[in-house]
């Protein structure tokens, strides 16, 4: 069989690298996952700045067609051009299902993501990397974290996924923070309110969940 | 019906402005007074459950967060007004990716410097001198990648005018005026040419003209 034409570059326990595995995981869409080793600098490295000008991951492609980064612009573009595979409802099958996605995916990035992210540096890398860890930052962000998983709870007690009846990229771009989240003892109990709780264990038993898991413990 | 925005005065609803004039949509207004608490009363909470602005209503339709809304329409009405999608899936891939470029590399650091410069004084909260310079920083770091890329195309997601530009209007606007960061633009020749082609624009000169910043 040919190797897949699609690439993603990067480590599978960066948390931007797993979404984009995830979804295209969901999508039934075959990939090649090319190493980039972060602690040896090679995200900087001359030529990985060719394909993310940013040196951050992850960075993607299709063929010879395209070079994309940005792991949700990835996961936009996994959706619409691999529209009849896999998983059809990702991303909505009309307009106002999609409009609801991009209003959830916009509120993870934009208030979930913030908070969450310092977070899952401070809790999960800091301490491998053997860096001090900043308590004010985590408290701040704990507390910001908090105001906005209540939000979450009222929504999804009035809905079973982020974006309506049907799990989502919205909910999907939610897994990896959350996954470093729920195992660090100091974050874990903002989780637990009935409904985040009930969302939570429902996405992350996803099976194409439980594949990135594996390749992250893998790696 | 005519759709209805909510929050004009500040910076992410005049992304969804300029968006509607550039596709030929009809719209009204609903002024919040963010400085007066208006986004935490109950009744807006209903409309946007994070207190932000914008929010929109097409009708019985409510929908919020500005990337979502600008997403919504430029695809909805693709076929009238201006096309800020580009014409193949590759193409929108790339509007996609400087989209997310905004948001996440661009924004924060524009949004920080807005906070802490222009609006610390007038609510008598603390500027935090640190996230200035850091702010300020990591802005000359994502330019000169700008820099880089509006040297080989006359826009962000390739020769076209897209939804990627667009999005940059309401805080380049902040930070090209009352910031006085200005000169991190001008001396970067190629995005200083690509900020008064997208600011010249029609649509975004209606904006300013209709809707005052409050700084």
């Amino acid at each position: 069989m040919a190797a897949p034409t699609v690439k993603v570059y990067g480590p599978p326990m960066s948390t931007a690298v797993s979404r984009v595995l995830a979804c295209l995981i969901e999508k039934d869409v075959q990939f090649q996952l090319i190493p980039v080793n972060m602690s040896k600098g090679e995200h900087k490295s001359p030529d990985y700045l060719k394909i993310h000008p940013f040196g951050q991951v992850p960075a993607f492609q299709d063929g010879d067609h395209i070079s994309l980064f940005e792991s949700r612009a990835i996961c936009r573009y996994v959706c619409e051009k691999f529209g009849e595979k896999g998983n059809k409802e990702l991303y909505g099958r009309n307009p106002l299902a999609k409009a609801s996605i991009d209003q959830w995916l916009e509120a993870e990035g934009q208030n979930f993501n913030p908070p969450s992210s310092t977070l899952v540096f401070q809790l999960a890398f800091a301490p491998r990397m053997k860096i001090k860890q900043d308590e004010g930052a985590i408290k701040q962000n704990k507390e910001k974290l908090a105001k906005v998983l209540d939000v979450y709870d009222k929504r999804l007690g009035e809905s079973r996924f982020l974006a309506g009846e049907d799990f989502s990229l919205a909910d999907l771009s939610h897994l990896p923070n959350i996954h470093y989240l729920v195992a660090a003892p100091d974050a874990a109990p903002l989780f637990t309110s009935p409904n985040v709780a009930r969302w939570w264990d429902e996405i992350s038993s996803r099976d194409s969940w439980k594949q990135v898991v594996d390749l992250q413990r893998g790696a | 019906m005519v759709v209805k925005v909510y929050g004009p005065t500040y910076g992410s609803p005049k992304r969804v402005l300029v968006c509607l004039i550039e596709k030929e949509i009809e719209f009204e207004t609903v002024d919040v007074d963010l400085f007066k608490g208006e986004n935490n009363e109950p009744e807006f909470l209903k409309l946007q459950p994070f207190g932000a602005v914008p929010v929109i209503q097409d009708g019985d339709y409510t929908l919020y967060e500005s990337r979502a809304i600008i997403r919504y329409y430029a695809e909805k009405y693709k076929d009238q007004g201006t096309d800020l999608w580009g014409k193949t899936i590759e193409e929108r891939g790339l509007v996609e990716q400087w989209l997310e470029v905004e948001a996440h590399n661009f924004h924060p650091p524009v949004y920080n410097l807005v906070i802490n410069v222009l609006f610390a004084p007038l609510t008598g909260a603390p500027s935090d001198q640190k996230v200035i310079e850091e702010s300020d920083k990591k802005l000359e770091k994502v330019l000169d990648i700008y820099e880089e890329r509006l040297s080989k195309t006359r826009y962000l997601a390739g020769d076209f005018f897209s939804l990627a530009d667009l999005s940059h209007l309401p805080f380049g606007h902040y930070l090209m005026n009352q910031s006085g960061r200005g000169t991190l633009v001008r001396e970067r020749k190629h995005v200083s040419a690509w900020w008064d082609d997208i600011s010249n624009r029609h649509s975004w000169k209606k904006v300013l003209q209709l809707y005052k910043y409050p700084v």
